[in-house]
């Protein structure tokens, strides 16, 4: 069967060839040996040319290309930490502390060495309290930082918190509790509005901010004081130059260059006085604004409601601040800088010296106030004074410009501003700082709005009426200022026209970048010295005037001018929350709450020697002097009463004035 | 000629005599020893001076040089005899691998057969592959003949065939070198290795067809190592950094910020050389590869020795499978070649690979040791 297959015999053939080859050759030993000989030579060659290549290539990259690898190779190893600078503190003029750094502990997370970061997080929420807000603060700062740093999870727990993280430490890989430090606000809900307070950096800031400067930091200056000053307050990072391995752990430390601390700062506040506003104001919502005529330093600055800062430097429990962004009471809004008010009679002295300026009045000129209500001349709108009401048509008599400060009368200044020229007052207003932020470095503080023709035009697309003039003069109708901008009129008026510019800033260590004065001393235009000194002469009789019957009496008198033991010059005001209609009675009682009118008194003391000018705001408060004036008496004696009894003689004498007896039950004052 | 040669030695002459007497060759004993003992300082080094690594690889090291010694004893003709089987066996296992293997980080390399410690078959095939292909032309004239080249190709192509597909491209590019070498030795014409060379090059694009993705990856690496920088390129740019940051003497042993800072990707193993590059400079590379080529030129000169064609080619091609793993690893640490995974012989952590070619040197003394004149 094999022989029918093809080729069989040709195969055969070529094995027998071979076979016989083979045989002939095996006994050429010594010629296969020498062959195979020459071809190891051969071989050996091609090695060691090979050997030569890799040399060659070894050569290569160690002589002609070194700098470059040697570069590479540093670049792995050494890598440049920032260094957090650690922030400046805040002090009141007293050395207390207003914001402070205390070391706590704090839980980080080190992604690297965890499994699952998610599941480490989860972990820790099951023994600690670990809101959203936390968890994606860690992840924004996770995104931009190794996954072998430390990252922050949860700053500033609490020892019994501590105790739990520790106890379940073994199951926790990553996880570390580590000394930290907070920002802290020892005088919590008191200081808030005007300290303001830092937050954890948020991934806005991150875009925002200079990345190497903000590289390490943990807290940003939000509000207040720690938001205006945040550059001088945040410092210069340093850095530390560290050889690490390949997985970013460090393994020495090769260079440091120590961070620059923030700059220390302190500020006019006076602690004990905004402790003594606040207190002054109670429940009320308001603000009191106090300011030192002679620096413009700003001695307090209360709103209340106020919040905990210290909620918001490690972030708060969403229904926290839910509440607290939601109450209608508004805690989180700044009033005193940011409340934006009519301010009512408080306008009356501004008016008053614009219209002297002017020369449309002067101190002598008199009108008479027969039914408590003004028309212009043509006019069918009745324009009414504080005074009146359905059953009293008698009005205030016979009325000088004196008499319609301490009476607040707004018969005489309506009838003045029938006759003062559109814009007069707007322009002059300016000066005191109306319309505009003449504070230094307070943040965010709000401009007011002070109308004028040209405003008008442009916002309401129509021009300037008469009856506009009459309610710009009263303080009403478009004209809005804050708590704020009514205390630095009041300081004006108390340094008789020299113009202060309201500020936080009392001293810091070196010169601060943000702090810019170039003020040239400047002064109120227009009014003479004798206009300054009888304006506070009104202002002081709307305070001290008594025993003289109610219609001689200074609006304020009754409430807060009877036993005062220093000379106060003031000015209440009431600012309109809700139009009355023509003909209808403000009636308290039927209105609900916010729309009340809202209770001002601008105050400032000793007459003769200032040191302090308040604002005080209460909202839906009803009557300025009633309600406002006890509180800026109880603020400015805080301030006051102390250095008097220092020196009693001087007190006592000029207390002696004050009537002792009262005279008619108080109505409530303008 | 074994007393005469015994006198040249440097042993003295009782010492060199019972060398000579167990069949081992001093001179490739003190090439040998020299790598090993530099191989395990730099190991201390790259392990960061851990003596628990070291007193491990020693042991293996000691462990693959008893092999080589049990190796050098036994009678050349037992190993032509075996050749063959060896060879059969070595495929059977293979098979096997493919089959029931045991797949670790990836790989089916591991035949795990119950009574015995698990094995990875494709280490045998790099002794027995030059064995084999020896033994074939032991029987045949030589020059081969073009059929018999085209046969142990073959043979040579299938034990590669089934190892690059474990994947193990490193194992398989050694197992076939080895065949390569023996069929080079002996004595094929220069026009058909320039025939078969264009062949093979020519027909390279096609093993891109058969490639896994992970071996194109590490061949696309190679061409443009800044493609991944976090993974396969990254291992490269690392070890020329350490390569080239040590310069012409290096940073001194213990001082290589690559290697003792974790840059530098399995430092212990594949990539030891670097570490050498990094700590001792130029001139500690150019000292291992000058102890390799002397050990090469040893080896071969042994094999011209041989008493008869299967001897010669055997010893021959198991030298040559050694210089392949030099070749490759150091080509490819340095950037010349692309990534596969193949030890620095003698020198990087493991022990599989020494016994292998220890036990290929222990099979070229006793071919060497056994020649008579």
């Amino acid at each position: 069967m094999s022989r029918t297959f093809p080729g069989w015999h040709a195969a055969k053939g070529i094995f027998d060839r071979d076979r016989a080859r083979q045989r002939a050759q095996l006994k050429d030993v010594d010629r296969e040996r020498r062959d195979f000989a020459s071809r190891t030579l051969v071989v050996f060659v091609v090695v060691a040319v090979i050997c030569c290549v890799l040399t060659a290539r070894m050569v290569w990259l160690t002589v002609f290309k070194h700098d470059e690898y040697r570069t590479i190779s540093e670049d792995n190893r050494i890598q440049m930490f920032g260094v957090p600078p650690p922030r400046g503190r805040i002090y009141d003029r007293a050395g207390n502390v207003l914001a402070d750094n205390v070391p706590v502990f704090s839980i980080f997370v080190i992604p690297e060495l965890t499994d699952d970061v998610d599941a480490t997080l989860s972990e820790i929420a099951a023994l600690v309290e670990l809101s959203d807000d936390e968890i994606e603060a860690f992840h924004t700062l996770a995104s931009e930082s190794f996954p072998h740093s430390p990252i922050r999870v949860k700053p500033q727990i609490s020892p019994e918190e501590r105790a739990v993280v520790e106890v379940n430490r073994h199951r926790l890989s990553g996880v570390l509790v580590q000394p930290d430090t907070v920002r802290h606000y020892p005088y919590g809900e008191v200081m808030a509005h005007a300290v303001g307070s830092v937050r954890r950096k948020t991934a806005e800031d991150i875009r925002r901010l200079d990345r190497r400067r903000y590289s390490r930091t943990q807290f940003v200056g939000k509000r207040g004081v720690e938001a205006f000053y945040e550059h001088s307050l945040h410092g210069e990072p340093g850095s530390r130059q560290v050889e690490v391995d390949a997985h970013g752990r460090e393994q020495r430390e090769l260079a440091r260059n120590p961070p620059v601390p923030g700059r220390n700062l302190t500020l006019h506040l006076d602690a004990s006085l905004q402790v003594a506003a606040a207190e002054a104001l109670g429940e009320r919502r308001g603000a009191v604004v106090a300011i030192d005529p002679r620096s413009g330093g700003i001695l307090a600055m209360a709103s209340v409601p106020s919040y905990d800062p210290n909620l918001f430097v490690t972030g708060m429990d969403p229904a926290v601040y839910n509440e607290l962004a939601n109450s209608p009471k508004k805690p989180l809004f700044n009033r005193a800088t940011n409340g934006r008010y009519a301010p009512g009679s408080t306008f009356k002295p501004v008016v008053a010296l614009a219209a002297l300026a002017a020369g449309v009045t002067d101190w002598e000129r008199t009108i008479v106030d027969s039914d408590g209500t003004y028309r212009l001349p043509n006019g069918s709108r009745e324009y009414r004074d504080w005074t009146w009401t359905k059953d009293n048509g008698g009005g205030q008599g016979v009325i000088d410009l004196h008499r319609a400060i301490y009476r607040s009368s707004n018969i005489y200044f309506f009838e003045l501003g029938n006759r003062l020229p559109v814009d007069v007052v707007p322009r002059f207003a300016e000066q005191f700082g109306y319309g505009h932020v003449s504070s230094i470095d307070v943040a965010g503080a709000s401009p007011g709005l002070l109308p004028d023709s040209e405003w008008k035009t442009g916002a309401r697309g129509e021009g300037w009426y008469p009856g506009d003039n009459l309610n710009l003069v009263v303080g009403q109708g478009d004209l809005l200022a804050t708590p704020l901008q009514l205390a630095t009129v009041v300081a004006i008026i108390a340094n008789r026209g020299r113009v202060v510019r309201p500020r936080m800033l009392l001293d810091s260590d070196e010169s601060l970048a943000e702090f810019e004065e170039n003020e040239e001393q400047s002064a109120v235009t227009g009014p003479t010295p004798d206009d300054w000194r009888r304006m506070v002469a009104a202002m002081e009789a709307v305070v001290h005037r008594g025993n003289q019957g109610y219609l001689q009496n200074g609006t304020a008198w009754a409430y807060i001018g009877q036993d005062i033991a220093y000379r106060m010059a003031g000015k209440s005001g009431t600012a309109q929350v809700v139009g009355i209609a023509q003909g209808e009675e403000y009636n308290e009682e039927e209105l609900d709450e916010y729309s009340r009118k809202h209770a001002w008194f601008t105050a400032f003391a000793p007459v003769d020697d200032p040191r302090i000018a308040v604002c005080v705001l209460v909202e839906n408060g009803g009557s300025g002097s009633s309600v406002a004036g006890p509180v800026a008496r109880e603020v400015i004696d805080h301030y006051v009463l102390p250095s008097l009894a220092a020196a009693p003689s001087r007190s006592t004498a000029l207390a002696s004035e004050s009537g002792r007896a009262l005279a008619a039950p108080p109505r409530p004052g303008d | 000629m074994p007393s005469d040669y015994a006198r040249t030695l440097p042993l003295g002459d009782a010492s060199g005599r019972a060398l000579v007497r167990l069949h081992l060759d001093p001179w490739l004993l003190l090439g040998l020893g020299a790598i090993v003992a530099f191989g395990l300082l730099v190991l201390y080094s790259a392990s960061h001076r851990d003596l628990e690594t070291l007193a491990n690889q020693a042991l293996r090291i000691g462990a693959a040089f008893a092999v080589m010694f049990v190796a050098a004893q036994l009678n050349p003709r037992i190993y032509l005899r075996w050749a063959p089987a060896l060879y059969i066996l070595g495929i059977v296992l293979l098979i096997a691998v493919l089959l029931f293997g045991t797949t670790v980080k990836g790989s089916q390399r591991w035949l795990d057969l119950p009574g015995l410690p698990s094995f990875q078959p494709s280490e045998l095939m790099k002794l027995a592959v030059p064995l084999a292909i020896a033994w074939y032309f032991h029987a045949r004239s030589l020059p081969p003949r073009i059929r018999h080249v085209l046969a142990a190709l073959a043979l040579c192509a299938l034990p590669t065939a089934l190892i690059v597909p474990q994947p193990d491209l490193g194992t398989g590019l050694m197992v076939a070198a080895g065949g390569v070498a023996v069929i080079l030795m002996s004595g094929i014409r220069w026009r058909v290795v320039g025939a078969l060379t264009s062949l093979v090059v020519l027909a390279s694009p096609a093993l891109w067809f058969v490639m896994t993705a992970y071996q194109k990856e590490r061949v696309l690496t190679f061409l443009d190592p800044g493609r991944q920088p976090q993974d396969a390129g990254w291992n490269i740019t690392q070890s020329k950094a350490a390569i080239g940051s040590g310069g012409f003497s290096g940073k001194d042993l213990f001082n290589g910020t690559q290697s003792q800072l974790d840059f530098l990707p399995e430092s212990q193993t594949d990539f030891i050389i670097a570490v050498i590059g990094e700590e001792l400079g130029l001139v500690g590379i150019t000292l291992l590869l000058v102890l390799y080529l002397l050990v090469v030129a040893r080896a071969l000169l042994m094999a011209t020795e041989a008493r008869d064609t299967f001897g010669r080619l055997a010893a021959g091609g198991l030298t040559l499978v050694f210089f392949a793993y030099v070749f490759v690893n150091v080509g490819m640490v340095s950037g010349l070649l692309p990534v596969v995974g193949v030890p620095l012989p003698l020198v990087s952590y493991g022990g599989t690979s020494a016994v292998t070619l220890l036990l290929g040197f222990g099979i070229v003394m006793s071919i060497y040791g056994h020649a008579t004149r």
